[in-house]
Protein backbone atom coordinates (compact mmCIF):
# COMPACT_ATOMS: atom_id res chain seq x y z
CA UNK A 1 0.00 0.00 0.00
CA UNK A 2 2.86 2.40 0.98
CA UNK A 3 4.74 1.73 -2.79
CA UNK A 4 1.25 2.45 -4.26
CA UNK A 5 0.88 5.77 -2.24
CA UNK A 6 3.95 6.94 -2.96
CA UNK A 7 3.69 6.47 -6.47
CA UNK A 8 0.20 7.47 -6.82
CA UNK A 9 1.33 11.23 -4.51
CA UNK A 10 4.29 11.64 -7.13
CA UNK A 11 2.19 11.32 -10.19
CA UNK A 12 -0.42 13.91 -8.69
CA UNK A 13 2.42 16.29 -8.29
CA UNK A 14 3.68 15.72 -11.29
CA UNK A 15 -0.20 16.61 -12.85
CA UNK A 16 -0.57 19.37 -10.50
CA UNK A 17 3.06 20.79 -11.63
CA UNK A 18 1.57 20.66 -15.28
CA UNK A 19 -1.44 21.87 -14.87
CA UNK A 20 0.15 25.23 -12.88
CA UNK A 21 2.46 25.33 -15.91
CA UNK A 22 -0.66 25.21 -18.21
CA UNK A 23 -2.11 27.84 -16.37
CA UNK A 24 0.73 30.12 -16.16
CA UNK A 25 1.14 29.98 -20.07
CA UNK A 26 -2.74 31.12 -20.91
CA UNK A 27 -1.90 34.85 -20.28
CA UNK A 28 0.48 34.14 -23.25
CA UNK A 29 -2.58 33.30 -25.21
CA UNK A 30 -4.31 36.88 -24.92
CA UNK A 31 -3.15 38.35 -28.65
CA UNK A 32 -1.05 41.66 -28.50
CA UNK A 33 0.33 43.30 -25.47
CA UNK A 34 -1.86 41.85 -22.50
CA UNK A 35 -0.97 44.94 -20.19
CA UNK A 36 -2.75 47.30 -23.04
CA UNK A 37 -6.26 44.79 -23.48
CA UNK A 38 -6.50 44.63 -19.49
CA UNK A 39 -6.34 48.45 -19.03
CA UNK A 40 -7.69 49.85 -22.48
CA UNK A 41 -6.09 52.32 -24.19
CA UNK A 42 -6.81 55.13 -22.62
CA UNK A 43 -4.20 54.29 -19.57
CA UNK A 44 -1.23 56.51 -19.26
CA UNK A 45 2.44 54.81 -20.35
CA UNK A 46 3.28 54.92 -16.81
CA UNK A 47 0.35 53.08 -15.25
CA UNK A 48 1.37 50.32 -18.00
CA UNK A 49 4.61 50.03 -16.43
CA UNK A 50 3.65 49.81 -13.36
CA UNK A 51 1.40 46.53 -14.15
CA UNK A 52 3.87 45.27 -16.03
CA UNK A 53 6.30 45.02 -13.34
CA UNK A 54 3.53 44.04 -10.99
CA UNK A 55 2.79 41.10 -13.39
CA UNK A 56 6.60 40.54 -13.79
CA UNK A 57 5.91 40.46 -17.79
CA UNK A 58 9.02 42.45 -18.21
CA UNK A 59 11.27 39.38 -17.50
CA UNK A 60 12.49 36.49 -19.68
CA UNK A 61 9.23 33.79 -19.75
CA UNK A 62 11.32 31.23 -17.71
CA UNK A 63 11.90 33.90 -15.27
CA UNK A 64 8.24 34.57 -14.83
CA UNK A 65 6.98 30.72 -14.70
CA UNK A 66 9.08 30.39 -11.86
CA UNK A 67 8.14 33.15 -10.06
CA UNK A 68 4.31 32.29 -10.49
CA UNK A 69 5.42 28.68 -9.63
CA UNK A 70 7.19 29.89 -5.98
CA UNK A 71 4.12 32.41 -5.64
CA UNK A 72 1.91 29.11 -5.66
CA UNK A 73 3.72 27.44 -3.32
CA UNK A 74 4.14 30.18 -0.90
CA UNK A 75 0.29 30.69 -1.58
CA UNK A 76 0.41 33.93 -3.36
CA UNK A 77 -1.78 33.74 -5.97
CA UNK A 78 -1.70 37.79 -6.13
CA UNK A 79 -3.77 41.00 -6.56
CA UNK A 80 -7.24 41.04 -8.45
CA UNK A 81 -6.84 43.63 -11.34
CA UNK A 82 -10.66 45.08 -10.97
CA UNK A 83 -11.01 44.83 -7.51
CA UNK A 84 -7.72 45.38 -6.14
CA UNK A 85 -7.44 42.52 -3.47
CA UNK A 86 -5.95 39.55 -3.45
CA UNK A 87 -7.14 37.04 -5.37
CA UNK A 88 -6.92 34.42 -2.19
CA UNK A 89 -9.37 35.87 -0.72
CA UNK A 90 -11.63 36.59 -3.33
CA UNK A 91 -11.56 32.51 -3.78
CA UNK A 92 -12.03 32.13 -0.10
CA UNK A 93 -15.45 34.07 -0.19
CA UNK A 94 -16.77 31.61 -3.21
CA UNK A 95 -15.91 28.48 -2.72
CA UNK A 96 -18.37 27.47 -0.30
CA UNK A 97 -21.36 28.37 -3.02
CA UNK A 98 -19.65 26.36 -5.40
CA UNK A 99 -18.93 23.11 -2.96
CA UNK A 100 -22.75 23.52 -1.58
CA UNK A 101 -23.83 23.65 -5.48
CA UNK A 102 -22.24 20.85 -6.34
CA UNK A 103 -22.86 18.72 -3.21
CA UNK A 104 -26.61 19.52 -3.57
CA UNK A 105 -26.69 18.32 -7.59
CA UNK A 106 -24.64 15.15 -6.87
CA UNK A 107 -27.41 14.20 -4.05
CA UNK A 108 -29.81 15.03 -6.47
CA UNK A 109 -28.13 12.93 -9.31
CA UNK A 110 -27.59 9.76 -6.76
CA UNK A 111 -30.87 10.07 -5.52
CA UNK A 112 -32.75 9.69 -9.13
CA UNK A 113 -30.01 7.64 -11.08
CA UNK A 114 -29.92 4.84 -8.32
CA UNK A 115 -33.61 3.67 -8.06
CA UNK A 116 -33.91 4.25 -12.18
CA UNK A 117 -31.06 2.19 -12.97
CA UNK A 118 -32.11 -0.14 -10.63
CA UNK A 119 -35.76 -0.21 -11.80
CA UNK A 120 -34.75 -0.50 -15.26
CA UNK A 121 -32.23 -3.25 -15.04
CA UNK A 122 -35.12 -5.56 -12.71
CA UNK A 123 -37.48 -4.66 -15.39
CA UNK A 124 -35.44 -4.91 -17.94
CA UNK A 125 -37.15 -4.22 -21.77
CA UNK A 126 -40.54 -3.43 -19.61
CA UNK A 127 -42.00 0.44 -20.06
CA UNK A 128 -40.00 1.11 -17.29
CA UNK A 129 -37.13 0.53 -18.85
CA UNK A 130 -38.30 1.99 -21.85
CA UNK A 131 -39.13 5.14 -19.80
CA UNK A 132 -35.66 5.67 -17.53
CA UNK A 133 -33.61 4.82 -20.56
CA UNK A 134 -35.61 7.46 -22.66
CA UNK A 135 -35.17 9.82 -19.38
CA UNK A 136 -31.72 9.05 -19.79
CA UNK A 137 -31.38 9.95 -23.46
CA UNK A 138 -32.82 13.07 -23.20
CA UNK A 139 -30.94 14.01 -19.48
CA UNK A 140 -26.89 13.71 -21.21
CA UNK A 141 -28.36 15.63 -24.10
CA UNK A 142 -30.15 18.66 -22.80
CA UNK A 143 -27.44 21.55 -22.26
CA UNK A 144 -27.53 22.84 -18.87
CA UNK A 145 -27.55 26.56 -20.05
CA UNK A 146 -30.85 25.47 -21.55
CA UNK A 147 -32.73 23.93 -19.30
CA UNK A 148 -31.56 26.42 -16.10
CA UNK A 149 -33.56 29.17 -18.51
CA UNK A 150 -36.54 26.46 -18.76
CA UNK A 151 -37.13 25.36 -15.01
CA UNK A 152 -36.94 29.34 -14.00
CA UNK A 153 -39.59 29.97 -16.94
CA UNK A 154 -41.54 26.97 -15.50
CA UNK A 155 -41.02 27.18 -11.58
CA UNK A 156 -39.99 30.89 -10.84
CA UNK A 157 -42.21 33.17 -13.51
CA UNK A 158 -45.01 30.83 -14.22
CA UNK A 159 -45.45 28.70 -11.12
CA UNK A 160 -43.49 30.87 -8.75
CA UNK A 161 -42.22 28.26 -6.56
CA UNK A 162 -38.67 29.26 -6.58
CA UNK A 163 -36.61 32.34 -6.77
CA UNK A 164 -35.35 32.91 -10.45
CA UNK A 165 -31.81 33.44 -9.40
CA UNK A 166 -29.41 33.41 -5.91
CA UNK A 167 -28.27 30.93 -3.14
CA UNK A 168 -30.77 32.69 -0.26
CA UNK A 169 -31.92 29.85 1.56
CA UNK A 170 -32.69 25.88 0.60
CA UNK A 171 -35.38 27.04 -1.83
CA UNK A 172 -33.07 28.83 -4.03
CA UNK A 173 -30.83 25.76 -4.11
CA UNK A 174 -33.61 23.38 -5.68
CA UNK A 175 -33.21 25.14 -9.50
CA UNK A 176 -29.45 25.31 -9.96
CA UNK A 177 -28.95 21.54 -8.02
CA UNK A 178 -31.55 19.88 -10.73
CA UNK A 179 -29.88 21.93 -13.41
CA UNK A 180 -26.80 20.66 -12.72
CA UNK A 181 -27.27 17.33 -11.55
CA UNK A 182 -30.01 16.18 -14.28
CA UNK A 183 -26.78 15.16 -16.79
CA UNK A 184 -24.79 13.58 -14.19
CA UNK A 185 -28.20 11.28 -13.38
CA UNK A 186 -28.93 10.71 -16.76
CA UNK A 187 -25.42 8.96 -17.12
CA UNK A 188 -25.43 7.10 -13.74
CA UNK A 189 -28.58 5.58 -14.35
CA UNK A 190 -27.31 3.84 -17.61
CA UNK A 191 -24.47 2.87 -15.53
CA UNK A 192 -26.40 1.18 -12.81
CA UNK A 193 -28.62 -0.16 -15.21
CA UNK A 194 -25.39 -1.50 -17.26
CA UNK A 195 -23.42 -2.82 -14.33
CA UNK A 196 -26.46 -4.23 -12.52
CA UNK A 197 -28.04 -6.29 -15.44
CA UNK A 198 -23.94 -7.67 -15.75
CA UNK A 199 -24.30 -8.50 -11.62
CA UNK A 200 -27.93 -10.56 -11.89
CA UNK A 201 -26.02 -12.91 -13.90
CA UNK A 202 -23.23 -13.85 -11.81
CA UNK A 203 -23.19 -17.16 -10.06
CA UNK A 204 -23.02 -15.54 -6.13
CA UNK A 205 -26.57 -14.17 -6.98
CA UNK A 206 -27.98 -17.34 -7.48
CA UNK A 207 -26.52 -18.53 -4.92
CA UNK A 208 -28.15 -15.90 -2.88
CA UNK A 209 -31.53 -16.55 -4.28
CA UNK A 210 -31.09 -20.33 -4.05
CA UNK A 211 -30.33 -19.83 0.01
CA UNK A 212 -34.01 -18.50 0.20
CA UNK A 213 -33.26 -14.70 0.70
CA UNK A 214 -35.98 -12.75 -0.22
CA UNK A 215 -35.64 -10.78 -3.64
CA UNK A 216 -35.61 -7.46 -2.57
CA UNK A 217 -32.16 -8.52 0.05
CA UNK A 218 -30.95 -10.22 -2.90
CA UNK A 219 -30.71 -7.33 -5.02
CA UNK A 220 -30.30 -4.03 -2.47
CA UNK A 221 -27.39 -6.12 -0.71
CA UNK A 222 -25.59 -8.45 -2.71
CA UNK A 223 -26.44 -7.28 -6.24
CA UNK A 224 -26.63 -3.35 -5.66
CA UNK A 225 -23.31 -3.87 -3.59
CA UNK A 226 -21.13 -5.23 -6.21
CA UNK A 227 -22.62 -3.28 -8.57
CA UNK A 228 -22.08 0.27 -7.57
CA UNK A 229 -18.57 -0.38 -7.85
CA UNK A 230 -18.27 0.98 -11.60
CA UNK A 231 -20.88 3.49 -10.84
CA UNK A 232 -18.35 4.71 -8.20
CA UNK A 233 -15.36 4.92 -10.68
CA UNK A 234 -17.40 6.63 -13.06
CA UNK A 235 -18.38 9.08 -10.47
CA UNK A 236 -14.99 10.09 -10.33
CA UNK A 237 -14.65 10.55 -13.79
CA UNK A 238 -17.43 12.53 -14.48
CA UNK A 239 -16.86 15.13 -11.20
CA UNK A 240 -14.93 16.99 -13.48
CA UNK A 241 -18.06 17.90 -16.03
CA UNK A 242 -19.66 18.56 -12.71
CA UNK A 243 -17.21 21.25 -12.07
CA UNK A 244 -16.89 22.29 -15.14
CA UNK A 245 -21.15 22.27 -15.81
CA UNK A 246 -20.89 24.39 -12.16
CA UNK A 247 -19.20 27.36 -14.08
CA UNK A 248 -22.21 27.35 -16.61
CA UNK A 249 -24.89 26.65 -14.14
CA UNK A 250 -23.79 29.68 -11.42
CA UNK A 251 -23.99 32.01 -14.44
CA UNK A 252 -27.29 30.95 -15.37
CA UNK A 253 -28.21 31.54 -11.72
CA UNK A 254 -26.09 34.23 -10.59
CA UNK A 255 -25.01 31.97 -8.00
CA UNK A 256 -22.41 33.77 -6.26
CA UNK A 257 -19.66 31.10 -6.79
CA UNK A 258 -15.94 30.25 -8.37
CA UNK A 259 -17.75 29.71 -11.44
CA UNK A 260 -19.69 32.68 -11.65
CA UNK A 261 -16.44 34.32 -10.76
CA UNK A 262 -14.02 32.90 -13.12
CA UNK A 263 -16.42 34.16 -16.30
CA UNK A 264 -17.02 37.62 -14.54
CA UNK A 265 -13.03 38.07 -14.01
CA UNK A 266 -12.86 36.97 -18.28
CA UNK A 267 -15.84 39.10 -18.96
CA UNK A 268 -13.25 42.23 -16.73
CA UNK A 269 -9.89 41.02 -18.46
CA UNK A 270 -8.61 40.27 -14.88
CA UNK A 271 -6.60 37.71 -16.23
CA UNK A 272 -4.87 37.16 -12.76
CA UNK A 273 -8.56 36.08 -11.10
CA UNK A 274 -9.34 33.81 -14.21
CA UNK A 275 -5.68 31.88 -14.35
CA UNK A 276 -6.11 31.45 -10.35
CA UNK A 277 -10.27 30.04 -10.76
CA UNK A 278 -8.82 27.60 -13.29
CA UNK A 279 -6.03 26.64 -11.21
CA UNK A 280 -8.32 26.00 -8.07
CA UNK A 281 -10.86 23.92 -9.94
CA UNK A 282 -8.49 21.85 -11.70
CA UNK A 283 -6.76 21.24 -8.70
CA UNK A 284 -10.02 20.41 -6.77
CA UNK A 285 -10.82 17.66 -9.45
CA UNK A 286 -6.92 15.95 -9.30
CA UNK A 287 -7.28 15.93 -5.39
CA UNK A 288 -11.09 14.40 -5.66
CA UNK A 289 -9.58 11.78 -8.25
CA UNK A 290 -6.47 10.97 -6.07
CA UNK A 291 -8.68 10.32 -2.91
CA UNK A 292 -11.08 8.23 -5.08
CA UNK A 293 -8.08 5.78 -6.12
CA UNK A 294 -6.43 5.62 -2.66
CA UNK A 295 -10.01 4.72 -1.33
CA UNK A 296 -10.13 2.22 -3.54
CA UNK A 297 -6.74 0.60 -3.53
CA UNK A 298 -7.53 0.31 -0.08
CA UNK A 299 -10.45 -1.09 -0.36
CA UNK A 300 -9.68 -3.08 -3.09
CA UNK A 301 -5.99 -5.23 -3.35
CA UNK A 302 -5.99 -6.14 -6.53
CA UNK A 303 -5.29 -2.63 -7.84
CA UNK A 304 -2.40 -1.82 -5.27
CA UNK A 305 -0.99 -5.29 -6.14
CA UNK A 306 -1.82 -5.23 -9.96
CA UNK A 307 -0.62 -1.85 -10.74
CA UNK A 308 3.20 -2.74 -9.02
CA UNK A 309 3.72 -6.05 -10.53
CA UNK B 1 -38.55 5.01 -36.74
CA UNK B 2 -37.37 7.05 -33.88
CA UNK B 3 -33.67 6.43 -35.49
CA UNK B 4 -35.08 7.14 -38.93
CA UNK B 5 -36.15 10.56 -37.12
CA UNK B 6 -32.68 11.10 -35.87
CA UNK B 7 -30.85 10.42 -38.82
CA UNK B 8 -33.75 13.05 -40.81
CA UNK B 9 -32.65 15.57 -38.01
CA UNK B 10 -28.83 15.21 -38.68
CA UNK B 11 -29.11 15.54 -42.42
CA UNK B 12 -31.57 18.82 -42.23
CA UNK B 13 -28.48 20.25 -39.78
CA UNK B 14 -25.87 19.01 -42.45
CA UNK B 15 -27.55 20.26 -45.57
CA UNK B 16 -28.19 23.99 -43.52
CA UNK B 17 -24.57 24.10 -42.39
CA UNK B 18 -23.49 23.49 -45.98
CA UNK B 19 -25.87 25.60 -48.18
CA UNK B 20 -27.34 28.11 -45.66
CA UNK B 21 -25.68 31.00 -47.50
CA UNK B 22 -27.39 29.95 -50.38
CA UNK B 23 -30.59 30.35 -48.93
CA UNK B 24 -32.38 33.85 -49.22
CA UNK B 25 -32.06 34.22 -45.49
CA UNK B 26 -31.86 38.09 -43.54
CA UNK B 27 -30.68 37.08 -40.03
CA UNK B 28 -29.69 40.33 -39.14
CA UNK B 29 -32.15 42.55 -40.57
CA UNK B 30 -34.33 44.53 -37.89
CA UNK B 31 -37.87 45.10 -38.49
CA UNK B 32 -39.09 47.21 -35.25
CA UNK B 33 -42.64 46.85 -35.55
CA UNK B 34 -41.72 43.32 -35.12
CA UNK B 35 -40.07 43.22 -31.61
CA UNK B 36 -40.48 40.49 -29.31
CA UNK B 37 -43.56 39.10 -31.69
CA UNK B 38 -44.65 35.86 -30.66
CA UNK B 39 -44.84 33.22 -34.07
CA UNK B 40 -47.82 33.51 -36.12
CA UNK B 41 -48.90 32.16 -39.20
CA UNK B 42 -46.79 34.52 -41.18
CA UNK B 43 -43.71 34.06 -39.33
CA UNK B 44 -43.58 30.67 -38.11
CA UNK B 45 -40.86 31.29 -34.90
CA UNK B 46 -41.86 34.98 -34.37
CA UNK B 47 -39.00 37.98 -33.96
CA UNK B 48 -36.58 38.24 -31.07
CA UNK B 49 -35.73 41.88 -28.79
CA UNK B 50 -34.35 43.62 -32.14
CA UNK B 51 -36.73 42.37 -34.63
CA UNK B 52 -34.40 40.10 -36.44
CA UNK B 53 -37.25 37.12 -37.58
CA UNK B 54 -35.99 33.69 -35.39
CA UNK B 55 -36.73 31.73 -38.47
CA UNK B 56 -33.67 33.18 -40.08
CA UNK B 57 -31.58 33.55 -37.49
CA UNK B 58 -32.08 29.65 -36.30
CA UNK B 59 -31.27 28.76 -39.75
CA UNK B 60 -27.88 30.68 -39.80
CA UNK B 61 -27.34 29.18 -36.28
CA UNK B 62 -27.64 25.84 -37.68
CA UNK B 63 -24.51 27.34 -40.01
CA UNK B 64 -22.74 28.08 -36.57
CA UNK B 65 -23.10 25.09 -35.11
CA UNK B 66 -22.45 22.67 -37.86
CA UNK B 67 -19.44 24.54 -38.78
CA UNK B 68 -17.73 24.80 -35.64
CA UNK B 69 -18.74 20.37 -35.61
CA UNK B 70 -17.29 19.89 -38.58
CA UNK B 71 -14.06 21.70 -38.15
CA UNK B 72 -13.32 20.63 -34.44
CA UNK B 73 -14.25 16.81 -34.85
CA UNK B 74 -12.00 16.86 -38.10
CA UNK B 75 -8.69 18.62 -36.19
CA UNK B 76 -9.13 17.14 -33.03
CA UNK B 77 -9.77 13.71 -34.60
CA UNK B 78 -6.86 13.78 -36.93
CA UNK B 79 -4.25 15.48 -34.26
CA UNK B 80 -5.27 13.02 -31.37
CA UNK B 81 -5.59 9.93 -33.61
CA UNK B 82 -1.65 11.06 -34.80
CA UNK B 83 -0.49 11.59 -32.18
CA UNK B 84 -2.15 8.37 -30.29
CA UNK B 85 -0.87 5.97 -32.59
CA UNK B 86 2.68 7.37 -33.23
CA UNK B 87 3.31 7.52 -29.88
CA UNK B 88 1.86 4.01 -28.57
CA UNK B 89 3.58 2.48 -32.07
CA UNK B 90 7.19 4.19 -31.33
CA UNK B 91 7.16 3.63 -27.77
CA UNK B 92 10.04 5.17 -25.74
CA UNK B 93 10.18 8.75 -24.34
CA UNK B 94 7.84 9.97 -27.04
CA UNK B 95 5.03 7.55 -25.92
CA UNK B 96 5.96 8.72 -21.70
CA UNK B 97 5.62 12.36 -22.62
CA UNK B 98 2.28 11.95 -24.89
CA UNK B 99 0.52 9.71 -21.28
CA UNK B 100 2.02 12.67 -19.21
CA UNK B 101 0.22 15.22 -21.27
CA UNK B 102 -2.64 13.70 -21.48
CA UNK B 103 -2.87 13.08 -17.73
CA UNK B 104 -2.25 17.04 -17.28
CA UNK B 105 -4.74 17.54 -19.70
CA UNK B 106 -7.49 15.21 -18.40
CA UNK B 107 -6.91 17.18 -15.41
CA UNK B 108 -8.70 20.11 -16.41
CA UNK B 109 -12.99 19.55 -16.68
CA UNK B 110 -13.37 19.89 -20.21
CA UNK B 111 -15.35 22.38 -20.67
CA UNK B 112 -13.44 24.64 -18.09
CA UNK B 113 -10.11 24.68 -20.38
CA UNK B 114 -12.16 25.53 -23.22
CA UNK B 115 -13.76 28.44 -21.30
CA UNK B 116 -10.15 29.44 -20.14
CA UNK B 117 -8.48 29.35 -23.98
CA UNK B 118 -11.52 31.32 -25.41
CA UNK B 119 -11.53 33.97 -23.12
CA UNK B 120 -8.04 34.36 -23.32
CA UNK B 121 -7.50 34.11 -27.43
CA UNK B 122 -10.66 36.76 -27.23
CA UNK B 123 -14.41 35.61 -28.94
CA UNK B 124 -14.64 34.86 -32.60
CA UNK B 125 -15.65 31.54 -34.42
CA UNK B 126 -11.43 30.80 -35.19
CA UNK B 127 -10.71 30.84 -31.48
CA UNK B 128 -14.19 28.76 -30.49
CA UNK B 129 -12.58 26.33 -33.35
CA UNK B 130 -9.14 26.61 -31.69
CA UNK B 131 -10.59 26.37 -28.64
CA UNK B 132 -11.95 23.38 -28.68
CA UNK B 133 -9.72 21.31 -31.04
CA UNK B 134 -7.08 22.00 -28.33
CA UNK B 135 -9.03 20.25 -25.50
CA UNK B 136 -10.53 17.54 -27.79
CA UNK B 137 -7.89 16.05 -29.25
CA UNK B 138 -7.32 14.39 -25.81
CA UNK B 139 -9.49 11.21 -26.48
CA UNK B 140 -8.43 10.54 -29.68
CA UNK B 141 -4.85 9.93 -28.60
CA UNK B 142 -5.84 8.52 -25.54
CA UNK B 143 -8.34 5.84 -27.40
CA UNK B 144 -6.20 5.42 -30.43
CA UNK B 145 -2.98 4.86 -27.98
CA UNK B 146 -4.51 2.08 -26.27
CA UNK B 147 -5.92 0.31 -29.66
CA UNK B 148 -2.41 0.69 -31.47
CA UNK B 149 -0.56 -1.04 -28.13
CA UNK B 150 -3.45 -4.05 -28.13
CA UNK B 151 -3.04 -4.24 -32.08
CA UNK B 152 0.75 -3.91 -32.86
CA UNK B 153 1.95 -6.89 -31.45
CA UNK B 154 -0.13 -8.83 -33.46
CA UNK B 155 1.02 -11.78 -36.11
CA UNK B 156 -0.27 -9.33 -39.23
CA UNK B 157 1.99 -6.88 -38.23
CA UNK B 158 4.86 -8.54 -37.32
CA UNK B 159 4.29 -10.22 -41.36
CA UNK B 160 3.99 -6.77 -42.40
CA UNK B 161 7.31 -5.59 -40.65
CA UNK B 162 9.19 -8.95 -41.87
CA UNK B 163 8.05 -8.00 -45.39
CA UNK B 164 9.93 -4.89 -44.81
CA UNK B 165 7.23 -2.49 -45.13
CA UNK B 166 7.76 0.85 -43.71
CA UNK B 167 5.86 2.67 -40.16
CA UNK B 168 3.58 4.84 -42.55
CA UNK B 169 2.85 1.85 -44.03
CA UNK B 170 1.96 -0.44 -41.23
CA UNK B 171 0.43 2.42 -39.26
CA UNK B 172 -1.98 3.30 -42.28
CA UNK B 173 -3.06 -0.24 -43.85
CA UNK B 174 -2.59 -2.69 -41.39
CA UNK B 175 -3.55 -0.72 -38.27
CA UNK B 176 -6.05 2.08 -38.98
CA UNK B 177 -8.31 0.08 -40.45
CA UNK B 178 -8.76 -2.34 -37.01
CA UNK B 179 -8.76 0.93 -34.74
CA UNK B 180 -12.02 2.54 -37.34
CA UNK B 181 -14.81 1.58 -35.23
CA UNK B 182 -13.83 3.04 -31.73
CA UNK B 183 -12.50 6.18 -33.28
CA UNK B 184 -15.66 6.47 -35.38
CA UNK B 185 -18.20 6.15 -32.08
CA UNK B 186 -15.98 8.38 -30.26
CA UNK B 187 -15.88 11.14 -33.13
CA UNK B 188 -19.54 10.41 -33.04
CA UNK B 189 -20.19 11.67 -29.79
CA UNK B 190 -17.93 14.07 -30.04
CA UNK B 191 -20.13 15.87 -32.30
CA UNK B 192 -22.38 15.99 -29.75
CA UNK B 193 -20.08 17.18 -27.59
CA UNK B 194 -18.78 19.74 -29.86
CA UNK B 195 -22.20 21.58 -30.74
CA UNK B 196 -23.12 21.34 -27.00
CA UNK B 197 -19.52 23.21 -26.00
CA UNK B 198 -19.77 25.86 -28.96
CA UNK B 199 -23.30 26.61 -28.16
CA UNK B 200 -22.04 27.10 -24.12
CA UNK B 201 -19.14 29.46 -25.51
CA UNK B 202 -21.89 31.82 -27.40
CA UNK B 203 -24.10 31.68 -24.03
CA UNK B 204 -21.34 32.87 -22.25
CA UNK B 205 -20.47 35.50 -24.79
CA UNK B 206 -17.30 34.14 -25.38
CA UNK B 207 -18.59 32.64 -28.98
CA UNK B 208 -19.35 33.80 -32.64
CA UNK B 209 -20.43 37.61 -32.29
CA UNK B 210 -23.08 39.91 -32.70
CA UNK B 211 -24.73 40.23 -35.37
CA UNK B 212 -24.13 36.47 -36.69
CA UNK B 213 -26.29 33.70 -35.36
CA UNK B 214 -25.43 31.09 -32.49
CA UNK B 215 -27.89 28.89 -30.79
CA UNK B 216 -26.31 29.64 -28.01
CA UNK B 217 -26.17 33.07 -28.06
CA UNK B 218 -30.04 33.09 -29.04
CA UNK B 219 -30.99 31.27 -25.71
CA UNK B 220 -28.65 33.88 -23.94
CA UNK B 221 -30.26 36.63 -25.54
CA UNK B 222 -34.15 35.00 -24.95
CA UNK B 223 -33.12 34.87 -20.65
CA UNK B 224 -33.92 38.18 -20.77
CA UNK B 225 -36.95 38.37 -21.73
CA UNK B 226 -38.55 35.29 -20.65
CA UNK B 227 -41.34 36.51 -19.31
CA UNK B 228 -43.17 38.59 -22.31
CA UNK B 229 -41.12 36.25 -25.04
CA UNK B 230 -40.53 33.05 -23.71
CA UNK B 231 -40.16 31.81 -27.47
CA UNK B 232 -36.88 33.36 -27.53
CA UNK B 233 -35.39 30.74 -25.57
CA UNK B 234 -37.51 28.11 -26.35
CA UNK B 235 -36.79 28.01 -30.53
CA UNK B 236 -33.37 28.10 -30.54
CA UNK B 237 -32.75 25.52 -27.37
CA UNK B 238 -35.54 22.85 -28.71
CA UNK B 239 -33.43 22.76 -32.16
CA UNK B 240 -29.83 22.71 -30.06
CA UNK B 241 -31.54 19.43 -27.91
CA UNK B 242 -32.95 17.96 -31.06
CA UNK B 243 -29.43 17.72 -32.91
CA UNK B 244 -27.64 16.88 -29.78
CA UNK B 245 -30.23 13.65 -29.18
CA UNK B 246 -30.51 12.72 -32.79
CA UNK B 247 -26.34 12.87 -32.41
CA UNK B 248 -26.59 10.41 -29.44
CA UNK B 249 -29.27 7.99 -30.88
CA UNK B 250 -26.32 7.31 -33.73
CA UNK B 251 -23.79 6.91 -31.41
CA UNK B 252 -25.87 4.73 -29.34
CA UNK B 253 -26.78 2.74 -32.31
CA UNK B 254 -23.49 2.82 -33.79
CA UNK B 255 -22.08 1.24 -30.90
CA UNK B 256 -24.53 -1.24 -30.49
CA UNK B 257 -23.78 -2.38 -34.08
CA UNK B 258 -20.15 -2.28 -34.06
CA UNK B 259 -20.29 -3.90 -31.22
CA UNK B 260 -18.15 -1.87 -28.89
CA UNK B 261 -17.90 -2.24 -25.24
CA UNK B 262 -17.97 1.25 -23.68
CA UNK B 263 -15.63 2.45 -22.09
Amino acid sequence: MLRYLIRRLAGALVVILGVSCLVFLLIQLVPGDPVEVMLGESASSADRAALREQLGLNQPLLVQLWQYLSGLARGDLGISLFSQRPIGELLLERIPATLLLTVTALGFALLLAVPLGVLAALRKDSLWDTGAMGFALLGVSIPNFWLGPLLILLFSLWLGWFPVSGAEGPGAWVLPALTLGTGLAAILSRMVRSSLLEVLQEDYMRTARAKGLSPTRVVWVHGLRNALLPVITLLGLQLGALLGGAVITETVFSWPGIGSLTIEAIQRRDYPLVQACVLLISLAYVLVNLATDLVYAWIDPRIRLGEGS
Amino acid sequence: MLYRLAISVLLLWALLGLFAPLLPLQPNVMELESILQPPTASSWLGYDDLGRPLMDRLLAGAQTSFRVALWVVLVSSLLGTLLGTLAAYLGGWLDRLLVQVIDIMLAFPGILLAIALAGMLGPGMDNVVIALSAVGWVGYARLSRAQVLSLKHRDHVLAARALGSGTPVILVRHLLPLMSAPLIIEATFGVAAVVIAEAGLSFLGLGVQPPDASWGSMIRDGTRYMLVAPHMVLVPGIALWLVVMSVNLLGDRLRDHLDVRSR
